[in-house]
This record gives C-alpha cells, sequence and structure tokens, in this order.
C-alpha cells in the first residue's frame, strides 16, 4: 500500500506528490492500455463486419459529413480546454481551472448531444441496433465510446464537487489530472472512429 | 415469482437433485456453524473485507480448490459415461452441458484464481513489498472472480447449463440454444473477468514501482517475473474478451447481427476473437507455473537458477507470440494455405523459447544434491510429461497435419498435457511448496508423495490412451460411441487413470485436514532453506505488515546471500519505523454482489433486476470516489507492536 508520505520537492506537480497519486496515475496509463485493446477488438469487429450491409441503408446515403465533423471539432477543443484546466492546476489556480473544466464539460454534452441526434436521424432512416451486422457493429463502436464520454462526463461532475468541497490537495489534484488523461484518450479513440467509420464510410 | 422458480429450477435429472440437496445442506451447515460459533463478525472483518494480499491469496486458493472439486467431478462424469460403448448414464443433452461447464470451471475458475491466488500471496512478499499497490482493487478483483464463479455455477441448478463447449462457438452458441445456459457463460465470464483485468493492472504498478530498494528488475524472482509478463497479457488479452462477450450478449439478448447466421453476421468471426483472447489466456496460466518451477527447481537443487536472462528473454518472446497464434485453433476454418502457413510458422516458432525453458531448468538440476520433496516431484514430474504435451502441440501446429487431428482426443490428450502437467502440477507444487508460509506448518511429506504418485500415474494412464484414440479417430465432444469402433479397450484405460487422478486428488485434500492435527509448527520463517525474499520474514506466517525492515537486494537469491552473509556477522540492530497500511474495504464485496445481481437479471432477460443491480454498482462507484479520501487514509502500526511483533526474532538473536 502507498505511503502518504509526500516529497518536499516544490517542483513536483501536486498530482504527483503523494506516493498514493504516483501510483494510481502510472495505474490508470495501464488501464488506458487496456481500453486501447477493449476499442481495438471494437474496431476489428467493425472492420470485418463492414460489408454485412445487406437489408439496410448504406453508410453513404445516411451519413451527415457535416455535422460529424462539428462533433470532431468539438471533441478536440474540449481535449484543448481540458488541457487548459491541467494548466490552470498546475498553477494552483482554482478557479479557472474549474471554469475550463466545466467548459469542458459542456464541449462534451454538446457532442453527446449531437451524437444522440445523429442516431434518432440514422433510427429514422431505418438503420438499427438490430438491422444488419454493418449497424450493429456500428452502434456498438460509436456507443461504447459514447458511453465513455458520458461517464466522463459524469465522472468529471463528482470531481469538480469534490475539489470545490476539499480544496485542491494532492488526492483531488491526482483525481483531475486522471480525469483529463480520460478525457484525451477519448478525444484520441474519436480520431479512429472520425476516420475509420465516417470518412471511409463515406468512401464507400 | 414462484412460477419462475418452479420453470427454472432443475428437479427432473437425479444426479442435479443430489447436488441440489447437497448444496443446501452445506448452505445450512455453514450458516449454523458460523452462527453457533459467533464467527459471523469475524469472517466479516477478517477476510469478506480485507485488503490483505495474503489473505486475498488464500481465499483465492480455497476457492480454486472448491472449483477443482467441481471440475473433477464433471471429468468423472464423462469418464464414467465413456468407459464402455453404448452407454446411457448420462443424456447428450446432460453431457454437452458437463464437458461445456467443466473446460470453462478449470481454465476461467480453477487454473486461473488458483494461480492468482499465489501471485497474491507470493508476489509482494517476494518483492519486500508492504502489499499490492491497490489494495481495495485486490478486494474487488477476488469478490468479481468469485461472484462471477457463483452466477456461472448457479446454472446447473437454476436454468440449465452453457452446452455449446467452453470455446462456445456461434452459431450454436446463438441460434442453436434458446435456454439460458449460453447467457450465464457469457455474464458469469464477463463479471469475473473485470476481477482479472483489474489484477493485472495492479500487479504491473506493483511490480514496476514497488521493489525493495536495490532490486532492479534483473535481480527480480523468477516468479515475479512471470507475474509482471503475465500480468501485461491480462492487461492486452481481457479487454478481447470482454468486448467478444458483450458482442454475443447483444445478439442474443438485444437481435444485434455479429456472429448470427443471417444479416450479415459471421459466426467465424467469434471463433477469431474468442481464440485472440483464449490464445494469450493459455499462457496466462502456463507463464506463472513455469515461475512456480522455476522456484521450486532452484530451491531443491540448492543452485541459481540456470540461464536467468534466456528464461525472461524467452518468457517475452512467448508473451509476444502468443498473440500471433490463434489461427491455429481452427485450421480447417477455410482459410487460404498462405494464412495457414503464417500461424503454423509462429506455432512452431513458440517451442524455441519454450525449449530453452526446459533446458534452463535441466541445467538448474545438472550435477546438484537434487532433494526430493513433494514440491520438486510435482516440478520434475513436469518436466517430461509436458515436453510430451509440447511435442504434441508442435505436432498439431503443422496445419497440414492438424486437419487429421482436428476435434479427436489427440488434441484432447495434447491440451489436457500441458495444462495439468504445466498448469494443475505448478498449482499442487506452489501450494505444497508455500503452504508453510500460508499456515505455519509443512503439508505431511509422506502423504504429499502418495498424492503425487496416484496423480502423475493416473494422469498418464487417464491421458496416453488417448492420443491413441485419436489416432483411431474416436472425435471429441461425443458422448457415446458403439462396440464396432474398437475404442472401448482404451477407454476403459482412461477411465482406470482418471480415478487415479482422483484418489490422488482426495489425499492432497485430506493432507490438509492430516497436517493441521499432526504437523509440527514452523519456528522460523525459512521453511525449506529458501533463496528467496519470501522467505526472509521474521515469523513462520508474515505479520500482515510482511516486512518491519526491508532488507536491502543485492542481488538474485536474495535471501540465500543474506545468509551467506549473516553467518560472518551479526546482525545489525534495526531501528523501526511506523508501517502504513491500508484500512479494509466493504463497497467493493457489496459492488461484486450487485454485479451478480445483474448479471443474474440480464440472464433471465429480468430487466428491472438488471436496473436494479447497474443502479447499485454505479452507487458502489459513486460512494468510493466520494469516501476515497478517507478510505486510502489508512492506519499506521506503531513502533510499540512492531516490536512486539518481531520478538521471535530477537529471541533467537
Amino acid at each position: 500500500m502507498a505511503q502518504i508520505n509526500t516529497t518536499n520537492n516544490p517542483d513536483t506537480p501536486l498530482e504527483y506528490q503523494s506516493e498514493t497519486g504516483r501510483l494510481n496515475i502510472f495505474g490508470f496509463w495501464i488501464f488506458l492500455g487496456a481500453e486501447v485493446a477493449l476499442f481495438a477488438t471494437l474496431f476489428a469487429a467493425y472492420f470485418a463486419l463492414k460489408d454485412g450491409t445487406a437489408g439496410g441503408p448504406l453508410p453513404i446515403d445516411v451519413f451527415d459529413l457535416n455535422n460529424t465533423i462539428i462533433m470532431t471539432l468539438i471533441l478536440l477543443i474540449s481535449s484543448f480546454t481540458s488541457g487548459l484546466a491541467i494548466h490552470e492546476m498546475r498553477r494552483n489556480n482554482v478557479k479557472s481551472m474549474i471554469v475550463w473544466l466545466v467548459i469542458t464539460l459542456i464541449f462534451g454534452l454538446a457532442f453527446l448531444y449531437m451524437e444522440i441526434e445523429e442516431f434518432i436521424h440514422l433510427v429514422n432512416e431505418g438503420a438499427n441496433l438490430g438491422t444488419n451486422a454493418y449497424w450493429s457493429s456500428f452502434y456498438l463502436l460509436t456507443g461504447t465510446h459514447g458511453l465513455h464520454v458520458t461517464f466522463g462526463i459524469c465522472w468529471i461532475v463528482l470531481i469538480i464537487t469534490q475539489v470545490l468541497r476539499r480544496g485542491l490537495t494532492p488526492e483531488t489534484a491526482k483525481k483531475v489530472f486522471v480525469s483529463s488523461l480520460y478525457w484525451h484518450f477519448l478525444d484520441f479513440v474519436w480520431i479512429f472512429v472520425f476516420t475509420g467509420v465516417y470518412l471511409l464510410g463515406m468512401v464507400g | 415469482m414462484i412460477d419462475f422458480i418452479k420453470e427454472n429450477l432443475i428437479l427432473n435429472d437425479p444426479l442435479i437433485v443430489g447436488a441440489n440437496v447437497s448444496i443446501l445442506l452445506t448452505l445450512i451447515a455453514i450458516v449454523f456453524v458460523l452462527t453457533y460459533f459467533k464467527k459471523w463478525k469475524w469472517l466479516w472483518t477478517e477476510w469478506v473485507t480485507t485488503v490483505d494480499h495474503k489473505k486475498i491469496g488464500i481465499m483465492y486458493i480455497i476457492s480454486a480448490l472448491l472449483m477443482l472439486f467441481r471440475g473433477g467431478v464433471d471429468a468423472l462424469l464423462m469418464r464414467a459415461q465413456l468407459t464402455v460403448p453404448n452407454n446411457d448414464f448420462l443424456s447428450p443433452q446432460h453431457y454437452n452441458e458437463i464437458f461445456t461447464t467443466h473446460g470453462t470451471i478449470m481454465i476461467l475458475f480453477m487454473a486461473m484464481p488458483f494461480l492468482l491466488g499465489l501471485m497474491n500471496f507470493v508476489v509482494p512478499l517476494q518483492i519486500g513489498a508492504r502489499d499490492v499497490a491497490y489494495p481495495y482493487l485486490n478486494n474487488l478483483s477476488f469478490w468479481s472472480f468469485f461472484f462471477g464463479a457463483i452466477l456461472f455455477n448457479v446454472s446447473f441448478v437454476f436454468g440449465g447449463s452453457p452446452d455449446a463447449g467452453w470455446t462456445n462457438y456461434a452459431p450454436l452458441a446463438i441460434e442453436g440454444s434458446p435456454g439460458p445456459g449460453i447467457n450465464y457463460y457469457l455474464l458469469g465470464l464477463q463479471v469475473s473477468g473485470i476481477g482479472t483485468l483489474l489484477t493485472g493492472i495492479n500487479f504491473i504498478v506493483t511490480i514496476i514501482k514497488m521493489r525493495a530498494p536495490g532490486m532492479k528488475l534483473l535481480r527480480m524472482p523468477m516468479f515475479s517475473w512471470t507475474t509482471l509478463i503475465t500480468s501485461f497479457i491480462i492487461v492486452f488479452a481481457f479487454p478481447i474478451l470482454t468486448v467478444t462477450l458483450a458482442l454475443m450478449t447483444f445478439d442474443r439478448l438485444f437481435g444485434t447481427h455479429f456472429f448470427t447466421l443471417t444479416d450479415g453476421g459471421n459466426p467465424m468471426l467469434w471463433s477469431n476473437l474468442f481464440w485472440l483472447w483464449g490464445h494469450p489466456e493459455v499462457y496466462i496460466v502456463v507463464l506463472p507455473a513455469f515461475g512456480i518451477f522455476s522456484e521450486v527447481i532452484a530451491t531443491f537443487a540448492k543452485k541459481t537458477l540456470f540461464g536467468y536472462k534466456s528464461m525472461i528473454i524467452s518468457l517475452v518472446v512467448i508473451s509476444f507470440l502468443s498473440f500471433l497464434v490463434w489461427v491455429h485453433h481452427f485450421f480447417t476454418m477455410g482459410g487460404s494455405a498462405a494464412i495457414n502457413n503464417v500461424f503454423s510458422i509462429t506455432t512452431m516458432a513458440i517451442a524455441i523459447p519454450t525449449g530453452i525453458k526446459i533446458f534452463n531448468w535441466l541445467g538448474t538440476l545438472y550435477k546438484s544434491r537434487i532433494q526430493f520433496t513433494t514440491a520438486m516431484l510435482w516440478a520434475l514430474g513436469f518436466i517430461p510429461t509436458f515436453v510430451i504435451g509440447g511435442v504434441t502441440g508442435v505436432m498439431l501446429g503443422m496445419a497440414a497435419a492438424d486437419f487429421q487431428y482436428h476435434n479427436n482426443y489427440f488434441l484432447v490428450a495434447h491440451f489436457h498435457y500441458t495444462l495439468i502437467a504445466g498448469v494443475v502440477f505448478a498449482c499442487f507444487a506452489g501450494f505444497v511448496y508455500w503452504y508453510p508460509k500460508m499456515f505455519g506448518h509443512k503439508l505431511d511429506e509422506r502423504l504429499g508423495k502418495l498424492s503425487f504418485w496416484f496423480f502423475a500415474i493416473g494422469f498418464n494412464v487417464c491421458f496416453l490412451p488417448q492420443f491413441l484414440l485419436g489416432f483411431a479417430g474416436m472425435p471429441r465432444r461425443v458422448y457415446t460411441y458403439v462396440p464396432e469402433d474398437g475404442w472401448t479397450a482404451l477407454n476403459v484405460v482412461s477411465t482406470i487413470g482418471a480415478i487415479g487422478m482422483g484418489i490422488g486428488f482426495l489425499i492432497l485434500v485430506y493432507n490438509i485436514h492430516y497436517s493441521i492435527r499432526n504437523a509440527k509448527k514452523e519456528t522460523t520463517g525459512d521453511a525449506w532453506n529458501g533463496r528467496t525474499l519470501e522467505w526472509a520474514t521474521t515469523t513462520a506466517i508474515p505479520p500482515h505488515y510482511n516486512f518491519a525492515d526491508v532488507p536491502e537486494i543485492k542481488g538474485i537469491d536474495a535471501f540465500w546471500q543474506m545468509k551467506q552473509e549473516n553467518e560472518e556477522k551479526k546482525k545489525k540492530t534495526i531501528t523501526y519505523r511506523p508501517i502504513h497500511m491500508p484500512n479494509n474495504a466493504s463497497t467493493p464485496f457489496v459492488m461484486s454482489a450487485l454485479f451478480f445481481v445483474a448479471g443474474f437479471g440480464l440472464v433471465f432477460e429480468l430487466w428491472w433486476l438488471a436496473v436494479i443491480g447497474g443502479i447499485g454498482i454505479i452507487a458502489c462507484l459513486l460512494i468510493r470516489s466520494i469516501r476515497s479520501h478517507k478510505e486510502d487514509e489508512g492506519y499506521y502500526v506503531t513502533v510499540e507492536e512492531l516490536k512486539k511483533m518481531e520478538q521471535p526474532f530477537h529471541k533467537e538473536a
């Protein structure tokens, strides 16, 4: 088990000051490695079933690329604002950190809203979860990503309340930092979704 | 509600009714004993909520032994059915269910937890750590494994067992199996998989970040090395299983088309994804086994492990190759010759690092004074038997020849030679070897050796004939055959061997009972004249904080070196410092129980129950997040307590 003893070097970022913090951040990187494997499997299933489009609309006919580009930009910007929040945290600037976190959340919610809108649009076009193999794998892949974003939003809200209650300690700083790693990772996965699913889907 | 229970409780099979009754009686007996001796609180505070890696390890091992019993009974039932032709001891459906549960339980609920238990108990001691990196998660790992295992095991008395083989191939598992059985498989494995993944992360961080001062990676004991590499395989392989199971769950419950025959689904995708996890899984269980043998052989040959670095290199190579061979499980899929060639070559390539390991063990034994303890017998028995398993593996790896061996008893014999001689022998070796560290006394050597001979001879008598049965064309997973097939004699021999293995197991369990009453207590922490750090604890059973003073590590075989040096100079006085310890945790147990509830709800498509379980799980996550700063605070073992606990050591000095 981790010791709580803090190193006294003032240059060490807050989240790395406690032993627990160091261990948790390192462990979270490993966890993200597992997440890579998880999404890789979903991508593998998606690409293996890409041609199973019989009996439903073709992706090229129902995808709205403009919509998806906006979604991508929103998520990319949210990753940037999340980085700004960490920057402010490093400067021990709690207020601006929370402001940037809230902005990140708003972008995240906007992304989710657009994704749900898109799903509703697709369902109206006749592309359901059970339509065919292509749409099953499409929904599972984008849905898993969307679920991760939803989870991330709830998680960051929870962390903000903890920072408000207890201030910026090595413990809360660690949580903010880890959640931002998670948020960047979702952005990273989305880039592959955007390229692999939407851009390639438009090519047909 | 009553209708639901009536519909699903299995009462038409005398075997299962018998099991029902015995489960009920055992439960009543357990509740009665706990209440009578007022042990509920003890059970809760000392075991259920514990975050001590040693206790969690012991709980893993006890569960694994129970599962070994269950899986073993399955095996004996199968052997009983196959002994004579045209037997109707088991119905075809029942036989399907039994070989499915036998395979699943033995791999996922016996071999894995047994090894995870040994890892949990040994690795932190071996590297001189206080505990694992995340004690809270460790408790969660155990309980999610445990409830996953229960969810899977409930199937045979309630609703019917899965019946599509442990590989659960589509489309049989989707269109071909309408009952709740396959759902049990999917969700039981899903729940226990969470625990395994967390354990993998936990051990990577523990081993990389928490080693004793001076213990460089290249001074680490071999069992810790295998644990590290295994953990990496777990982290990259188990998410594949998670997704694969989830996709089939969606196919069965929500009408998606991943592995279906219709609407663009592809049943072979299941086979590919399953073995993308499944083959690394084989190495997840066999690499720690190699680690155990390395420790046991080095200890009882009284030599440093031969070729330490080549051992590590071959470990890494095996772990890498394990992800590149999955197609060899279905060469007959209809892939092109080029594809089969590639996977044939990668498969045979695994024999090279494995061969290096075999020669390293032989090199360690060469010109050493071997001490024939029970643990060493298991290790020595392993080498030749495992070689048979390995060589037949290379035979199966040749794609052209595999078309002959595919799905017959040659294959069955092959993987039992690797998994029993490799993994089960290792579990027993490790169990006997580290037993004095867990309970403060040795297992009886005479009974131990008896159990070894029964089990090892029984094993060969059971499975050698199966190679021949394979050559004679007997397919696996058939519930009976006719006399004209000419397989009767060999099947009779095989069953006799299986009985021998059963007796061996019973002796092993009886040995625990016998040794508790008769063995004399260990007085030092060093039961076997060991070489690695776990034997350096001051008392026979390590105190909950492991080491009051973590020694400086100067090489491989750290403890051996310390002993050599100590003969010359007297022990220096130790100044104790307070030790920080983690708090017990109760949410993981509750959360895992809720996983069980949610899983059970999904099995029977009782959505309200699944939702309740899901909300409960989220609530547990929430509670943990809010309370983590308090829970992680822990407490300190004071210097006075330390001095008191370390007393036996002072007396000796």
